[in-house]
C-alpha cells in the first residue's frame, strides 16, 4: 500500500472493518492479557456500562474484576458496591490489593432505591468503579445508568443472570461467564467494534492466591454431604 | 481606606415579605400618637394608591387584600445583623449603621475580589438572592459614603476633592441632626451641604451646635471617625417569618435560600464550618418539625447545604402548614478556607462526601458504610462495617473468599470435592459466640468454589463463603 494512502487511513475519523472501535475514554486494563486483546481500547471501558452475566455465583465473577479494582484503588479512585447479594469480605479484598479506605457499600431496601443509588454513584464523578446487583431492569433505567456513567466517567458493572443474554441491552460491553474444567470461559456477547464468536479462557489462578497455592493437587477426598459425612 | 455603604430603604417591609416569592399588597404601619399610619408599602400596595403616611384605615379601604403588619424593630435589627454576617464574606471590617444600613471597609480587600466592579456584582447578586433592595455608594470616609448611599447616588469616589464636590450637592435633610436644626437650616436658605459649608464655621457652631459641624467634618474626612465593627455571635440562629403559611417543599426551600447566604457569611467571618444544621419548621398547633442535616465533613458551602436540604425536604412529610422557619447552627467547628487551585480551575473532581450525604438521606445512615478487616479469627468477626473512608490498613488474608454468606447455609445433598484444608478455627469462648470449625475450600459440581466448614460440635456441614 502506498505511503500516502496509509497516512489517510491513520485518520481517527476512518474506521476499518477489521479494527476495534476507538473509544474516546481510556480503558482500564483487566489484568488478563488474553482478555485485554479482545476488548476495545485494551480493557474495561470507562464512562460506560459493562454487563456481566453469570450462570451461577462463585465461579470467579469477582476475581475477574479484582486486578482492575486493585488498579482503581492504586489510582486513589473510589469504588461503590451497590446492593451486593452477600457480604463483601474485607480480608479477601484487602489481600487482593483493594484499598478498603476507598470502598463504599450501599444496601438499599428496595429495587427502586438500588437503581437510584447506582445512578447517583455513577453520576457523581466521585467513584471510578460502581458494581451493582440490580433487579428488574428496563430500558429507561438502563439509559439513565448509561448516561450517569458517561457524565461521571465511571466504570459501571452490572451483574445479571445468564438468562438475560437474549435481552437487548444498552451496555457497551456484555460478557457471559461460564465455568469450565480449564478455567473461566468468557463469552463476549457484545463489544464496540465487531462480534467475537469464540470464548476466551481466563486463568484466574494467576491473580488470586487461593488457587495459586496448589494448582494441580488432586482432591483430598470426596465426601457425600451432608448425612453420610455427619454420621461417619 | 475605601468604604462601601449599603442602605436598605425598605428593610421594615422586607422582614415580612422576603420569605416568599409571591407579593400581595403589604404595608407596614407604625403608631403615631393614637392612630396608626402606613410607614412603608410594597409595589403591589402602591399600585392600589396606598402611600406612606396614610392612615391604616384609609389604606385598607383602598385595597381589600392589603396585609398590614405592625413594624417590628427587633426583626429589623436581627435582619441587619444577618446582613452584617453575610457581608463577612467580603471583608472582616463590617460596621452596622442602625437602623437600616451597613458600612464595609473594602479598600483592603479589593484585590481579593478582583476589583470594585466584581465586588459590587457579588454584593448585588447576593442581596437579590436574599430578597433585599438596597442602594450603595463608595467613598473614602464612612459617613460620606453613607450620605451618598442615602441620597441614592450609586457612585464610587476615591479622591477626597471629588468627595467634597459630590457631598456639596446633597440636601441637608439627609444629615443625622434633630428635625428643628434641619428645619432652621432650610429657613436660613442652606438647602444643601455645600450651603452649610459656605456659612462661617463659628456662626454655625453657635446657632446650630457643634454636632452639625462635626458631622460635616466626619463626612469630609477632616475629623477621624472610629467605627465599631460587627462581631458575629458564637452560634447561628435565625428565624424567618413567612408572609403566608406554606406546606410545599419548594416554598420552604425558597425561604431557606434567603437565610443560607447569611449563614455562609457568618461562617466565613468565624473561619468555621458546620457539620450539623437544623431547619425547624414551626406549625400553628402541632409540635415543630425539626429537619437535621448532617455533613460528612464540616462545610460552609451554600450549594451543598441547599442540595441536601432539597433532598431532605423532598423526603419529609409535614404535619401542618408552616408559618415560620428557623435555621440553627449550634456547633460550629474551625475550618480553614481552601485555596483556589491556580492550574486546575474548572476541572471538577467528584465529591465523595457529597455522594455519601445524599445516599444517607435517602437510604438511611446504616445502609451506607465502608468495610474494614478486624483482628479476629472468627470469619464472621473478621470483617466489620465502618464509616466509609476510614483508614484500616491490613494485609488481608489470601485464604478467604470474596463473598461471605451472612448466615452459613447447610450443605445441600450432593458431592463437593474438597480441595484444600482443613483450616481449624477455634475461638471466641469469651463472648459466647465461640466457634469450633474445620474449614475447607471445596469445588461445587457446577464449577463454583465454595468455602465450607464442618462444625466440630454437631458434625454438620455448612457453606460459609463463595470464592466468586
Amino acid at each position: 500500500m502506498n505511503a500516502s494512502l496509509d497516512q489517510v487511513l491513520q485518520h481517527p475519523g476512518i474506521w476499518r472493518g477489521d479494527q476495534l472501535a476507538q473509544t474516546g475514554e481510556d480503558a482500564l486494563p483487566t489484568g488478563f492479557a488474553e482478555l485485554d486483546e479482545l476488548l476495545p481500547g485494551g480493557g474495561w471501558p470507562r464512562g460506560a456500562l459493562t454487563e456481566i452475566l453469570v450462570e451461577r455465583e462463585g465461579i470467579g465473577e469477582l476475581r475477574l474484576l479484582l486486578p482492575a479494582l486493585a488498579r482503581v484503588s492504586e489510582q486513589s479512585g473510589w469504588q461503590a458496591w451497590v446492593a451486593p447479594p452477600h457480604v463483601p469480605y474485607a480480608p479477601a479484598l484487602a489481600a487482593a490489593g483493594v484499598k478498603l479506605k476507598q470502598l463504599l457499600v450501599a444496601q438499599p431496601q428496595s429495587a427502586a432505591d438500588a437503581w437510584w443509588t447506582a445512578e447517583q454513584a455513577l453520576r457523581s464523578g466521585a467513584c471510578s468503579a460502581v458494581l451493582a446487583w440490580l433487579s428488574t431492569p428496563d430500558e429507561r433505567r438502563m439509559r439513565r445508568l448509561q448516561l450517569g456513567a458517561e457524565s461521571g466517567r465511571a466504570w459501571g458493572i452490572l451483574f445479571r443472570s445468564a438468562s438475560a443474554a437474549q435481552e437487548r441491552s444498552l451496555a457497551a460491553l456484555r460478557l457471559r461467564l461460564e465455568a469450565t474444567a480449564d478455567g473461566l470461559a468468557v463469552h463476549i456477547l457484545k463489544r464496540r467494534g465487531g462480534h467475537v464468536s469464540k470464548p476466551v479462557l481466563v486463568d484466574l489462578q494467576q491473580t488470586h492466591g487461593v488457587r495459586r497455592a496448589r494448582p494441580s493437587v488432586p482432591p483430598l477426598s470426596v465426601v457425600q454431604l451432608p448425612r453420610e459425612a455427619a454420621r461417619s | 481606606m475605601l468604604w462601601l455603604a449599603l442602605h436598605f430603604p425598605s428593610l421594615s417591609l422586607e422582614v415580612f415579605s422576603r420569605g416568599s416569592a409571591a407579593a400581595g399588597p403589604l404595608a407596614v404601619s407604625e403608631k403615631l400618637g393614637n392612630r396608626s399610619c402606613v410607614t412603608a408599602c410594597n409595589e403591589a400596595a402602591s399600585a392600589c394608591g396606598i402611600r406612606p403616611g396614610m392612615p391604616v384605615a384609609a389604606a385598607q379601604a383602598l385595597a381589600a387584600a392589603l396585609i398590614v403588619r405592625a413594624r417590628d424593630p427587633v426583626a429589623e435589627q436581627e435582619s441587619l445583623a444577618g446582613l452584617a454576617a453575610w457581608a463577612g464574606r467580603f471583608t472582616p471590617a463590617v460596621s452596622l449603621q442602625l437602623p437600616d444600613g451597613l458600612l464595609l471597609e473594602i479598600g483592603s480587600c479589593l484585590s481579593l475580589h478582583r476589583g470594585l466592579d466584581n465586588l459590587l456584582g457579588q454584593v448585588r447578586s447576593g442581596l437579590s438572592e436574599m430578597g433585599y433592595a438596597f442602594t450603595h455608594a463608595c467613598a473614602p470616609t464612612p459617613h460620606g459614603a453613607w450620605l451618598l448611599a442615602l441620597a441614592g447616588m450609586e457612585t464610587a469616589i476615591r479622591a477626597s476633592a471629588q468627595l467634597e464636590q459630590m457631598l456639596a450637592a446633597l440636601p441637608v435633610r439627609l444629615l443625622a441632626q434633630p428635625q428643628e436644626i434641619l428645619a432652621s437650616l432650610e429657613m436660613v436658605g442652606a438647602h444643601t451641604l455645600g450651603d452649610c459649608l459656605r456659612l462661617p464655621r463659628a456662626g454655625v457652631a453657635r446657632r446650630f451646635g457643634q454636632a452639625l459641624l462635626n458631622e460635616l467634618d466626619r463626612a469630609l474626612g477632616r475629623l477621624p471617625e472610629a467605627r465599631e465593627f460587627f462581631m458575629p455571635p458564637p452560634s447561628f440562629e435565625r428565624r424567618l417569618e413567612l408572609p403566608a403559611q406554606v406546606h410545599e417543599a419548594e416554598a420552604l426551600l425558597f425561604a431557606a435560600r434567603r437565610l443560607l447566604p447569611e449563614l455562609e457569611g457568618f461562617l466565613n467571618l468565624r473561619q468555621a464550618g458546620v457539620q450539623e444544621l437544623e431547619l425547624i419548621c414551626c406549625h400553628e398547633d402541632v409540635p415543630d418539625t425539626v429537619l437535621k442535616l448532617g455533613f460528612v465533613q464540616p462545610t460552609r458551602a451554600v450549594d451543598r447545604m441547599l442540595l441536601l436540604l432539597r433532598e431532605t425536604l423532598g423526603r419529609t412529610r409535614l404535619s401542618a402548614p408552616v408559618h415560620t422557619i428557623m435555621l440553627n447552627a449550634r456547633h460550629i467547628v474551625p475550618l480553614a478556607a481552601s485555596s483556589a487551585d491556580m492550574f486546575q480551575d474548572g476541572v471538577e473532581e467528584g465529591d465523595v462526601n457529597l455522594l455519601l450525604e445524599r445516599l444517607r438521606i435517602r437510604l438511611g445512615k446504616e445502609a451506607v458504610h465502608g468495610i474494614a478487616p478486624a483482628a479476629d479469627h472468627r470469619p464472621e468477626q473478621a470483617s466489620r462495617h465502618c464509616e466509609a473512608g476510614d483508614d484500616a490498613a491490613s494485609p488481608g488474608n489470601l485464604q478467604r473468599p470474596l463473598w461471605l454468606l451472612p448466615k452459613p447455609l447447610p450443605c445441600q445433598e450432593g458431592q463437593l470435592a474438597l480441595k484444600t484444608g482443613p483450616e481449624r478455627i477455634e475461638s471466641g469462648w469469651w463472648d459466647g459466640r465461640d466457634v469450633a470449625r474445620d474449614y475447607y475450600v471445596a469445588q461445587g459440581r457446577n464449577g463454583s468454589r465454595l468455602w465450607v466448614y464442618c462444625d466440630r460440635v454437631s458434625g454438620a456441614w455448612f457453606v460459609h463463603g463463595l470464592f466468586a
